[in-house]
């Protein structure tokens, strides 16, 4: 548990200047400090709710509701995915603290726990220990977030939504295998890209994942 | 928003309880964190520009020489604030 909230210690930059942002925008929509971490605290999952706050309505209508609960679940659809990868090795392990790893899945305790499974660690105390560490981190950074998000008017200044692409690719580094993915990736990027051109929305992250594990699965004996 | 969330995150473990792990379904889970990573940097980047490549190749480079994470995340940043600052 400790060792996964300790290999979560990178991640803390980009988590809080990630924390100022969400506070920015949801000082912006007006709301206040408890239910922005209130937010932060029960759905835990920073890009939605960052985009949440972008399709935040004045008044609410049902139409706005599910048009906002739509969304999260579009860019949240990967955590499906990472918990599908995660099975297992996670089921393995207890399911009783398995569970509560799952319960606060993002994409910081699923690429600790990826990288240090991809390593050889067999420990799921790792995920489940990254995953509390990084819930408990998110709702409080959102405090300082708030107070301090005026300052911060346009989140591209600071590269805020740069920060989940290049915590991605600095972790990228670490899983890649050449005789496994020199395909594979690059088979996931094109089709990627392709969807993103083709539907609007965050269904690309879906395709492109899809399409290079179905390729991992075809092409595994010609490694 | 919450109940979106946790259903999704469930799901995905809850389907692999009930798929067998046949060498073709252990090969695709084995690929599937670096596709989804693939997937979610490459388009954004493209969308993005010049700027995200340019911090992505930082932050690629910082990795693989440096080894550090928190390198990668901060010279990423600061070539793509850098990028942006130069009006690209």
């Amino acid at each position: 548990m400790i060792e996964g909230a300790r290999l979560c210690v990178p991640l803390l930059p980009g988590i809080l200047i990630f924390a100022a942002a969400l506070g920015a925008a949801s000082a912006e929509k007006g709301l206040t400090l408890s239910e922005a971490t209130l937010m932060s605290f029960a759905v835990y999952a920073g890009a939605s709710q960052l985009l949440a706050l972008q399709l935040w309505p004045q008044t609410f209508t049902p139409a706005a509701i599910a048009a906002i609960v739509v969304v999260t679940m579009a860019v949240n659809l990967r955590f499906l995915l990472m918990a599908a990868s995660l099975h297992p090795w996670l089921s393995r392990a207890p399911s009783g603290p398995v569970h509560l790893g799952l319960a606060c899945l993002t994409d910081a305790n699923f690429i600790v726990g990826s990288r240090y499974h991809a390593n050889g660690g067999e420990d799921a105390g790792v995920f489940v220990g990254a995953g509390l560490f990084m819930w408990v981190i998110w709702t409080l950074a959102t405090v300082p977030g708030h107070l301090l998000g005026y300052l911060l008017t346009d989140p591209r200044l600071l590269a805020v939504d740069m920060i989940l692409p290049l915590t991605f690719t600095a972790m990228a580094v670490g899983l890649f295998r050449v005789r496994r993915d020199r395909l594979v990736w690059p088979i996931a990027a094109v089709c990627a890209f392709a969807a993103e051109r083709l539907i609007s929305g965050y269904w690309f992250i879906i395709v492109g994942a899809i399409a290079g594990s179905l390729a991992a699965g075809f092409l595994r004996d010609r490694r | 928003m919450a109940a979106a969330t946790y259903l999704v995150r469930f799901a995905g473990y809850w389907i692999m309880s009930q798929v067998p792990l046949t060498p073709f379904v252990r090969a695709a889970l084995e690929a599937l964190p670096g596709a989804i990573i693939v997937s979610t940097v490459v388009p954004l980047a493209m969308r993005e520009g010049i700027d995200a490549w340019l911090g992505i190749a930082a932050a690629a480079a910082a990795m693989i020489f440096i080894r550090k994470d928190v390198a990668a995340l901060g010279l990423g940043v600061a070539a793509v604030i850098a990028t942006r600052q130069l009006g690209f």
